[in-house]
């Protein structure tokens, strides 16, 4: 999923400290699941910000509504009747939200809410961790099925580097050397041999360094 | 310049608390007027959202009130609480209103005076930080 976070909410009201009518907009997707932006948060910040319209005497309408998805067209149509309505839209989406509801509705003044940190998933209840850098092109199978890419501080190919030490990452110790895994894992299944080849150096041209990316399946072209 | 009357709203557990509560009334010790008492099963059951809502409707303060947590009927129910009410005064603060404002309480089930003192210390500390409104 796409991992979120809340941005602090004294930057919120920073943002739309000028409107008087607000939506704040949810997304049944990603963010729900990682627990930031689903029907769920949108009523925590909608309360937030009354509360805050209390405190400082502001006549707040605050509205809520969360939708399916923010990231296809279908869904952000349903926002037709409604985005008119108000001053300002918070969304709570990951960056992809607020962009779509901007494009369909150039008139609206729209901000989000979260910061977008990365593509992961839940190791435990209430922490997630990185998985995957989009690099366009994967290569875990290579690696025991660990992503050297998304998950080693320098992206390392042919990996341990010098700072791996007792299993750990020298940029901090809470950091796992994911090279230290992947040749622990290696061994385990008797494959270290794999990892003496030479992997040459990655084409990054998959990735974002490529510049902005789309992708076109004509078989669903309408 | 009326009198600030604080309204609170206190969320009290079906069990230890809800026991204090009835050792409170036995021994005739009340809590004072504008303390709202609302009953859950289980304080682990009062969601972020329970807690601010009060804030949003005019209350000027709220506090939890659930077992101690080796006595907890639900294991962890008190210890979800104060997450929950620990993300509220994250909340409060950034807001620029006291975190004070909210708190959270373990006692036991035979606790009946401390049960009545914590609505007293509670009125006390909001009549204290007065109204929030500041308009």
């Amino acid at each position: 999923m796409i991992v979120a976070e809340q941005k602090p909410i004294r930057e919120l009201v920073e943002m739309v400290k000028d409107f008087q009518k607000i939506l704040v907009l949810g997304c049944k997707g990603c963010v729900t699941v990682c627990n930031v932006g689903g029907a769920k948060e949108v009523g925590v910040l909608a309360s937030a910000l009354r509360i805050w319209g209390r405190k400082t005497g502001r006549d707040l309408q605050v509205g809520e509504h969360t939708l399916e998805r923010q990231c296809d067209p279908e869904y952000i149509e349903e926002l037709g009747g409604i985005v008119g309505e108000y001053d300002a839209v918070i969304s709570i989406a990951c960056g992809v939200g607020p962009q779509f509801v901007s494009e369909r509705y150039p008139t609206a003044r729209v901000f989000p809410g979260v910061n977008t940190k990365f593509m992961g998933g839940a190791v435990a209840h209430g922490i997630w961790s990185e998985r995957c850098a989009g690099c366009g092109q994967c290569v875990v199978h290579y690696f025991g099925g660990l992503c050297p890419i998304a998950r080693c501080s320098k992206s390392l190919m042919n990996g341990p580097c010098g700072g791996s030490a007792d299993g750990r990452c020298e940029i901090h110790k809470e950091v796992e050397c994911i090279w230290d895994t992947i040749v622990r894992k290696m061994t385990e299944q008797g494959r270290l041999n794999e990892l003496i080849e030479f992997k040459p150096p990655k084409s990054w041209t998959t990735a974002r360094d490529g510049g902005p990316r789309s992708m076109i399946r004509e078989e669903l072209v309408k | 310049m009326s009198e600030f009357k604080p309204r609170i709203l206190a969320f009290y557990c079906a069990n230890c608390a809800s026991s204090a509560a009835n050792v409170s009334e036995s021994m005739s010790l009340g809590v004072p007027a504008g303390v709202k008492m609302v009953q859950v099963p289980c304080t682990g059951r009062i969601e972020t959202l329970h807690l601010l809502k009060p804030f949003e409707e005019g209350a000027d303060g709220v506090y939890v009130a659930g077992c101690q947590e080796d006595s907890c009927r639900y294991m962890s129910g008190i210890l979800k609480a104060e997450k929950r009410v620990a993300q509220v005064k994250r909340i409060l603060e950034e807001l620029d209103i006291e975190p004070g404002r909210i708190e959270a309480f373990k006692l036991s089930a035979g606790k009946g005076f401390r049960f009545a003192e914590i609505a007293s210390e509670m009125m006390k500390r909001v009549q204290e930080l007065g109204p929030i409104s500041g308009g």
